[in-house]
């Protein structure tokens, strides 16, 4: 495809601190500045840095890096389903 | 559904009690065409795409973009319905019917199931009874305009008839399976089938 075609997709994507309020509700800590690494390319850094879509039916949360899925939160209902897998570990404080 | 959503003015007087009936429960209707991802847009050279259906079929298939521009393709006029609840009437897409794919493989009797896979990782499960008899199709014109990237292009999965999600963007082939295989938002909690007109939206809906 042409590489200059217009990309609203890419101009919707965030960074993790657009995260959050939801990340707020789901760990009730707050987590922009905590540290995560990557568990595809081992990337470190703090979860305010890494990609976030939100304009989705749930919120995913990238490596700037390597643009693995490292976070992915659903609200379905009133239930809250987390994956986390494409993290190494996520560190939340008291 | 009683008030409707948008004012037409003078043009939609008559449409509008037609329009109702067709938007489910939960949705209102949109104008625009909104762009939802949950990740960067692949970009693919039509020089390397390929379309290719494997598992549990005797011997897998592949196309390449030349290939299947070449296949039968038909105009489509249908609704879609996003579980983030916007409803977009009338759309109008150019694309190969998945009979007319399907029919190019020996299906196992023990197919059941199509995991649809896309460029980028994206992956969604469908039993193969919403995928048949015309009512699904491999969009690569929606309008009159080649498929832009946001929207899935060069070519996407339209299965009008289950919420946009099973839609798959980017779309890189399908594998077939005799067990359901959840894919990137049923595994986190979305339903596996997805009728907008049942509102199943969440798994247990």
């Amino acid at each position: 495809m042409d590489e200059q075609d217009g990309d609203r997709n890419r101009e919707l994507m965030l960074d993790g601190n657009a995260a959050g309020g939801m990340l707020y509700d789901v760990f009730s800590a707050e987590m922009t500045g905590a540290p995560t690494e990557c568990a595809s390319c081992g990337r470190r850094g703090e979860i305010g840095s890494l990609l976030a879509f939100t304009q989705a039916p749930g919120l995913v949360l990238r490596c700037p890096s390597c643009e693995n899925a490292m976070v992915r939160i659903v609200r379905a209902g009133d239930v809250t389903y987390l994956d986390a897998r494409g993290a190494v570990y996520l560190r939340i404080a008291r | 559904m009683g008030e409707p959503f948008v004012s037409r003015g003078f043009f939609g007087r008559r449409r509008q009690p037609e329009q109702a009936g067709r938007i489910p429960p939960g949705q209102y209707l949109v104008d625009d065409w909104p762009v939802l991802s949950a990740g960067p847009t692949p970009r693919i050279r039509l020089d390397q795409w390929r379309f290719t259906i494997e598992g549990l079929v005797r011997q897998p298939v592949s196309w390449s973009w030349e290939e299947f521009l070449k296949l039968p393709s038909k105009t489509y006029v249908v609704d879609i319905s996003c579980v983030t609840k916007w409803t977009k009437l009338d759309m109008k897409w150019q694309g190969v019917s998945v009979d007319t794919l399907l029919q190019a493989v020996a299906l196992d009797s023990r197919a059941a199931f199509i995991t649809a896979s896309s460029y980028g990782g994206y992956t969604t499960n469908l039993a193969i009874p919403d995928l048949v008899n015309d009512q699904a199709f491999i969009a690569y014109q929606e309008g009159e305009k080649p498929l832009t990237p946001e929207h899935g292009g060069p070519a996407r999965l339209v299965v009008p008839h289950l919420y946009f999600w099973k839609s798959a963007k980017w779309i890189q082939g399908f594998r077939l399976e005799e067990r359901e295989q959840l894919g990137f938002w049923e595994t986190l909690g979305y339903h596996r089938r997805g009728d907008p007109w049942k509102e199943e939206r969440y798994s247990g809906d």
